[in-house]
This record gives structure tokens, C-alpha cells and sequence, in this order.
């Protein structure tokens, strides 16, 4: 395949990367703009979601596309249940302290993945997509006889992805509609601007706390059975999504939900693009490099605006 | 001999002027007094003067050299020493350990006990050395922060409202600490208690939205009708 | 008993069953604890900066692989003998902690943290990448023939006891001797409350960049130690769970006390010992202990033990 045909491929699947990424990360961002918690356990939440979608396709008979569904509602309302009980029984009992949270959620995250291991098991497992048409793609090429399509070997993408895209869209218009539209929504804003004036006007923050933490989760959740016909379920899968999450929030500007979504596209996209070109080790270490350097020298992120 | 001046010093905050081109000047020994409402700037000049405020513009010159660009620990080295408004001691560590932190930064070995024995002395505060700063009461917190002040041994004591929160006998005992202190160090000191300022000050500057309104003699501040009109708002 | 004697005949008595325990214990157990007592000295190192400066990283693991690295890779690669790999292994701790720490600590609290784990997720990540020299996860064996130090066999277990028990000393000793020295002090209320230490005229940040030097290096020089006794290198101990292990002992042994460290990594190390005789997922334990630790029990345990019984523990 030549080049051209080569990156329209790489920006393909990076779209998928970037719409799996943008919901998780989302997650990130919203716990972290909301209460200011760091959830170094965010991976684990993704990794739970793929791995309760395998069991609930598992457990129902019949077309995969009934399994599929199920498993779209079950894993994230389970993880989020999860993280609504770690709220409850431990985030809250240590007051949002920042480091403290910081060091509980590193617990939490070897408990989920752990606990995983010993039930589910070291194996990866696949998860049948619901639908998975082959679409081949088309590629202009200028011949001897002037401009003419051609259908380059390898050059394709399946509906499931573009259905994954679709469905990462829809879902962050809703969380979009759900924070400027709704009451719930301006709760979480007016928690997010100030603790103690929300608490002055009665506001639950506690639960509020609750419902933020269980919804971030819930969108990692989400993601992974989006992503799991593709990827595998697997106990250790959760780490590369907490990195990238990491990546995304942080140079969209911490907490701000258009910046990571931003941030998600242009990472995505990139990762798909530079794994072209560089081994993923050198991608990943350029990424991490990127998020020390970003927080050391530009705070607010690249695309946010300083304080005053 | 002036050891401290100011010239059009300025912090804004938000696009609001907290201290708008302020020319102060402190001659050597003097203890002066800063005034003014609650707003008037006196904290963010004093902030800027000590380094923990950067200055819009302007500039602060203390003992002949500019040191508006140098950090707050620099300024400190040079001489001046700073006790906070809110009380800021290290709570969890010994009384002692407070004052020698702060004496261990001109002193060594035995003679940092010395020195802070001796600030203790001062202030009043004999009592039990070896119990957590944080278990002192308010006043007595405030007279620790005095005794961290002393034991630099600074050319100018910045002291940001010390009264506040001491009882009338711990008062009396401040006013006397600073007034043995008169001619040995220059002392600035932000004071809302018009008792003290009278027996303490050598000089009063007054202080209003963000600019000097008047300087003078305690008696002269003390009938001055615009700084009567300031402090009644009135103007 | 004056404080001083008190806290000399303490330490010094710590050091003395140590230093006795070779001769009565098995061999299993004798095996262990010269480990223990290298990885204690990591923790020592990560204590300094967390528990007395009170800057919480997730990246020391940087530091115990530069060292261990700097060993290994200039004895691999460089024909080095023991003694000038080691103080390879020391510089490559100082350089990259003093650059870390030049970049980390223009920022504080929660960033600090995510920027520590970055800098050390991109050195673990740089140590597979160049696969070709450092065999990456696999990693590499250092014959135990080379490992031959002023004549002493390193891979004999009685010499490599006595060898861990020294770096051991060093760490504690040193770690006792500075946090009672005025620079130590200055940590201390650095932890406490930065802004007044400036206030006093310190210079925060190189307190806290010599803070971190020192514990990078310390770090350092018990994972090139590490190696060197064990006589391996691989890229696990460069990965996250080899900067959340220091966190973990020094949590559960009681940050800021000079024997916190050891108590929590002895705890901890036969904590994990025994649960991966049950099951591969022995990383439960350690994430259950973490969890448990901040909820109930904050100050680990030295720190109750200074708190209900020694007031006077350093």
C-alpha cells in the first residue's frame, strides 16, 4: 500500500482510538473537575467494564448483537455501582484529601485488578461484535490516464467501527446536554465552582460526589465494551487507558470537558499516525514525556487559558 | 537614613487596584505604624515590601539596593523578618523547635538554645518549651510568632497586626516589647488598636483605598480630620 | 536515659540484631532479610522525601533502576568491576534525581505526584525500548564470577548478608544523623508549612532538591546494590509498582521515623511472601494494606508507636 492510502487507514482507526478515549477520559476529567480527585483507578473501571461485558455476552444465548446490548448497560451500571460503594466506604472517609485519595485509589486499583485476576482469570477473551460489515474504502491515484479511483488492497474498516464512532458522539452530547441542561448538571457545576458555597446552599455534595464518581467510571465502562469486539478483555488491559486518559485530561486542561474531548481527538488521531511511523514504546514514551512537561511548564494545559 | 523606600508601587487584583503607586519611605530606627480601614492595601504593600506579593510595577528598595525582583527568602536573608497576620507557626512542632528554625538561619549550636531562650524570655512564653506549637492559644501563638520574629535579630521587624487576639496584659507586655526595641531595630507595624499606635509609633502612615492618605507625628495622624473622615467613610 | 541515648541505643540495637540474626537464622529466612534489608534502604531513601520533606512521589522507581542500571549496564557493557559499576550506579542516581528534581518540583501536591509517575513511566518505557542493551522485562544476569568485590564473593550468602547488612547501616545512620542535623529540620517544617519556612528566609525549593538528591541517591545505591547482590537487572524494577512498593513500606512502617522504613518493608515483604504461596494475585494484599492504611491508620506503624508510647522517636 502506498502511503497515502496508508495514513487515510491509520486516521481511520485512530477515530476509533480517539472516540473510545475521549468517553474514558471524559470519566477522568469529570471526577477530577468535580471533586478534585485524581483516580489513578480509572484503568481499572475500563478494564471492569470490558470484562463484566464478556461475562454478560457469555451468559446470554442466541445473536451476539443480545449479548452486546445487555452487556451496554449491565457493565456500565455495575462499575458504576462499584465506584459509588469505593465513594461511599472509602473517597468520603478521607475527606477528598487530594494525596490521600491519590494513594487509596493506587489500593483500589490493585484490588479491582487483583480480584479480577483471581475470578476471571490471566486469559484474554474476545467479545463478538454485534454487526461487523467489511466496508472497502476507495482511494484516488492519478495514472496515466488521468485521476481514477482505485480500491486498495487492505483499505477498509468494518460498520462496528463506524458504529463505535457514532455511539462515542452520541453519548458525549449526552453527558454535554446532561451537564448544561439539567438540574443534576448545574449541581455538579455549582460543586465543581465551590465546595463550601454549594454546601452553604444545601447542596447534597456528598451525593453529588457519589453520582460524578459512579457516572466517570460508568463512561470508562462504557468505552471498554465499545472497544471490546475489537480489543480483548484482559485483567492488565486497563493500564494503557489510564495513561492515555492521563495524557488527554491533562493537555486539555484539567477538569475542562471541551478540552479533553479536544485533546482525545488530537491524541487519538496521532497515536494512530505515529504508530505508522514510530514503534508504540517510543509513542508512549514521547506521551509521557509530554504530560511531565505540559504539567511542569504549562499547567492549565495547552489549549487552556492561565488563571488569572 | 531612610532603610526602606517604595516607589510607585502597584498590585492590581483581578483588574482592581489594591495599591496604586505608593511612595513609602522608613527612616533607620524608626517604629512606624501603618493604618488605615479594612481594604485600604496595608497587607498587599507589605506583602510586596517583603516579597510575598510580585509588584505591578514600581519598585522597593531596602538598605540602599532595589529588591523588587528577588525572592521573599533573599529579602529575609537581608534583614527583614515578617510575622504573619493569620498566625502561620508550625503547629505540630515543639514550641522551641519554632523559634530555633528560626534562629538556626544566623546561628549555631549552643547559641541557638541561648537566642531562643532569650526570645522566649521576651515574649513571655517560659512555659513548657517541649509541647506542640499548635496546642498554644491564639494569643500565645501570636506572641510565638513575635519571638520568631526576634530571634533574627532583623533591621526591620514587620509585625502585621500582632495585637490582635492578646489579651490587655499580653498587650501591655507587647508595647513594652516594642518600645525597648525603639532605636535597635526599624519596625513596621500594621496595627488596627489606635491605643498601641499612640504608645508605640514614632510616625503613623494612613493608609486608604489603596494609597497614602496622610503621614505624621501620632498626635498630627491623630487630629487629622481627613483620616477621621476615612475612618468614619465619610468622604 | 537522655533522648540522645535513648535514640542511639534504639538504632543501634535495630542494627545489632541484624547484624546478629546471620548467624542463628535458616537459610530461607537469612536470604530474605538480606533482601529486606537492601529494599529497607530503598524505602529509607523514598522516607527522607516523603515522610520528612513531605513531598509524596510516584516515581522513585526511576531512581532505584538508575542505579541499578548504572551497575548493571556498565558492568554488561563496559567491563566494569564491581566497585567502579556501583559508583556508576551512584551517579546515574544523582543525575537523574537532580534533574528530575529540577523539572518536578516547580510543581506541587497532586501534580507533583502525576509528574513523578509520568518521568518514571518514560524511563521505564526508555529501558524497554532500547531492549537490544537492556533485554527489557526479561532482563539480564550478572554472572555470579564477576561479582567479586575487594576480593569478597557477592554471591555467597553469608558476604552478601553482611554486604546488605552495611548498606543498610549506611542508609539508617545517615537518615538518623540528617534529620537531626539543622538541614533535616528545615525539611521537617518544609513539610509542615513551606510558606513560613520561606518567610524564615530558607530557600524552599533547594531544601527540597537536596531533599530529593539525597533520597534519589540513597535510592539509587540500594537498587544498584541490588544487583549487584542478587546479580541481576530487569525492567520490573523500573515499572509502577516497584514507585508504589516504597509508598507502601514507608505507609505501613510510619512515614517520617527513621525505623518506620524497615518495619514496614519487613511487614510487608512477608506479607507478600506468604500470600503468593496462596495465589498468583498477591497484589491484592498489597492494594487492601494501602487502602486500609490511609483509612484507619495514617501514621503507620512507628507513627503509633511514637504517638501512644516513644514520643521521643526521630
Amino acid at each position: 500500500m502506498e502511503i497515502g492510502p496508508y495514513i487515510m487507514l491509520a486516521s481511520l482507526e485512530g477515530a476509533v482510538t480517539a472516540a473510545v478515549l475521549a468517553l474514558t477520559a471524559c470519566g477522568l476529567s469529570l471526577v477530577f473537575g468535580v471533586m478534585r480527585v485524581v483516580n489513578i483507578a480509572h484503568g481499572e473501571f475500563f478494564m471492569l467494564g470490558a470484562v463484566i461485558a464478556w461475562w454478560v455476552a457469555q451468559g446470554i444465548a442466541g445473536h451476539p448483537a443480545l449479548g452486546f446490548a445487555a452487556a451496554l448497560v449491565v457493565a456500565p451500571v455495575v462499575v458504576g455501582a462499584v465506584a459509588v460503594a469505593a465513594d461511599v466506604t472509602i473517597l468520603r472517609h478521607l475527606d477528598y484529601d487530594p494525596e490521600r485519595t491519590i494513594v487509596a485509589t493506587i489500593g483500589l486499583l490493585y484490588i479491582i485488578q487483583q480480584l479480577t485476576l483471581m475470578t476471571y482469570g490471566p486469559e484474554a477473551r474476545p467479545v463478538q461484535a454485534p454487526f461487523s460489515t467489511r466496508i472497502a474504502l476507495p482511494w484516488l491515484e492519478h495514472g496515466p490516464e488521468g485521476w481514477q479511483v482505485i480500491w486498495p488492497w487492505g483499505l477498509g474498516t468494518t460498520t462496528y467501527k463506524l458504529a463505535v464512532i457514532g455511539a462515542a458522539v452520541a453519548v458525549l452530547l449526552g453527558v454535554w446536554a446532561l451537564m448544561a441542561r439539567t438540574r443534576i448538571g448545574l449541581l455538579m457545576r455549582a460543586t465543581q465552582m465551590d465546595r463550601e458555597m454549594a454546601l452553604a446552599f444545601a447542596i447534597p455534595v456528598e451525593r453529588v460526589y457519589a453520582l460524578v464518581f459512579g457516572l466517570g467510571a460508568g463512561l470508562a465502562a462504557l468505552a471498554a465494551v465499545l472497544i471490546v469486539p475489537i480489543q480483548q478483555a484482559h485483567y492488565l488491559m486497563g493500564g494503557d487507558p489510564l495513561l492515555l486518559s492521563f495524557v488527554v485530561v491533562i493537555i486539555g486542561g484539567l477538569g475542562s470537558l471541551p478540552g479533553t474531548v479536544l485533546a482525545a481527538v488530537l491524541i487519538g488521531l496521532s497515536d494512530g499516525i505515529i504508530s505508522v511511523f514510530f514503534s508504540p514504546t517510543l509513542a508512549k514514551i514521547l506521551a509521557t514525556l509530554l504530560v511531565g512537561l505540559v504539567l511542569v511548564f504549562r499547567p492549565q494545559g495547552l489549549f487552556g487559558v492561565r488563571a488569572p | 537614613m531612610s532603610l526602606l523606600c517604595t516607589e510607585g508601587l502597584s498590585k492590581h487584583f483581578a483588574g482592581l487596584s489594591a495599591v496604586a503607586e505608593v511612595d513609602f519611605d522608613l527612616p533607620e530606627g524608626q517604629v512606624r505604624a501603618l493604618i488605615g480601614p479594612n481594604g485600604a492595601g496595608k497587607t498587599t504593600l507589605v506583602g510586596m515590601i517583603c516579597g510575598r506579593l510580585r509588584a505591578d510595577a514600581g519598585r522597593v528598595v531596602f538598605d540602599g539596593r532595589d529588591v523588587t525582583g528577588m525572592a521573599a527568602h533573599r529579602r529575609i536573608r537581608r534583614g527583614m523578618a515578617y510575622t504573619f497576620q493569620i498566625t502561620s507557626v508550625f503547629g505540630r512542632l515543639p514550641v522551641h523547635e519554632n523559634v530555633a528554625l528560626a534562629a538556626r538561619r544566623r546561628l549555631a549550636g549552643p547559641q541557638v538554645d541561648a537566642a531562643v531562650r532569650e526570645a522566649l524570655d521576651r515574649v513571655g512564653l517560659t512555659e513548657d518549651p517541649d509541647r506542640p506549637a499548635g496546642d498554644l492559644s491564639y494569643g500565645h501563638q501570636r506572641l510565638l510568632e513575635l519571638a520568631m520574629g526576634l530571634v533574627q535579630a532583623p533591621r526591620l521587624l514587620i509585625l502585621d497586626e500582632p495585637t490582635q487576639g492578646l489579651s490587655d496584659s499580653e498587650i501591655a507586655r507587647f508595647t513594652g516589647l516594642v518600645r525597648a526595641l525603639a532605636g535597635q531595630v526599624t519596625v513596621l507595624l500594621i496595627e488596627h488598636n489606635m491605643h498601641v499606635v499612640m504608645q508605640v509609633a514614632d510616625a503613623v502612615t494612613v493608609m486608604n483605598q489603596g494609597a497614602i492618605l496622610a503621614e505624621g507625628t501620632p498626635a498630627e495622624i491623630h487630629d487629622n480630620p481627613a483620616v477621621q473622615a476615612a475612618y468614619l467613610g465619610t468622604n | 536515659m537522655s533522648r540522645r541515648a535513648r535514640i542511639l541505643a534504639l538504632h543501634g540495637g535495630l542494627l545489632a540484631v541484624l547484624f546478629a540474626a546471620q548467624f542463628v537464622l535458616p537459610a530461607y529466612h537469612h536470604g530474605n532479610l538480606a533482601r529486606i534489608m537492601v529494599l529497607a534502604s530503598y524505602a529509607l531513601g523514598y522516607n527522607l522525601l516523603f515522610g520528612y520533606t513531605g513531598l509524596l512521589s510516584l516515581g522513585h522507581a526511576l531512581f532505584f533502576a538508575a542505579g541499578m542500571y548504572g551497575m548493571a549496564l556498565s558492568m554488561q557493557h563496559l567491563e566494569a568491576a564491581p566497585a567502579p559499576a556501583l559508583l556508576a550506579g551512584l551517579a546515574a542516581g544523582i543525575a537523574v534525581s537532580a534533574l528530575l528534581g529540577l523539572l518536578a518540583l516547580r510543581t506541587a501536591g497532586v501534580a507533583f505526584m502525576i509528574v513523578t509517575l509520568m518521568f518514571a513511566q518514560a524511563g521505564h518505557l526508555t529501558i524497554l525500548y532500547f531492549g537490544e542493551w537492556t533485554r527489557g522485562d526479561e532482563g539480564f544476569v550478572i554472572a555470579a564470577t564477576r561479582r567479586v568485590l575487594w576480593g569478597i564473593d557477592l554471591a555467597d550468602p553469608v558476604s552478601r548478608y553482611f554486604a546488605a547488612w552495611g548498606l543498610f547501616a549506611v542508609c539508617l545512620l545517615s537518615t538518623l544523623w540528617l534529620v537531626r542535623r539543622p538541614f533535616g529540620k528545615v525539611l521537617i517544617a518544609i513539610r509542615e508549612n513551606e510558606e513560613r519556612v520561606r518567610m524564615l528566609g530558607y530557600d524552599p525549593f533547594l531544601h527540597k532538591l537536596g531533599a530529593l538528591v539525597v533520597s534519589g541517591t540513597m535510592s539509587a545505591a540500594a537498587g544498584a546494590v541490588y544487583g549487584l547482590l542478587f546479580g541481576y537487572a530487569g525492567a520490573t524494577f523500573a515499572s509502577v509498582q516497584y514507585s508504589i512498593f516504597p509508598l507502601l513500606w514507608v505507609l505501613l512502617g510510619g512515614a517520617g521515623t527513621v525505623l518506620g522504613p524497615f518495619v514496614g518493608t519487613l511487614f510487608m515483604f512477608y506479607l507478600i511472601d506468604l500470600a503468593s504461596g496462596v495465589t498468583t494475585a498477591y497484589m491484592l494484599i498489597a492494594g487492601v494494606v494501602l487502602v486500609a492504611l490511609t483509612l484507619f491508620a495514617p501514621q503507620g506503624l512507628m507513627g503509633e508507636v511514637r504517638r501512644r508510647l516513644w514520643g521521643w522517636l526521630p
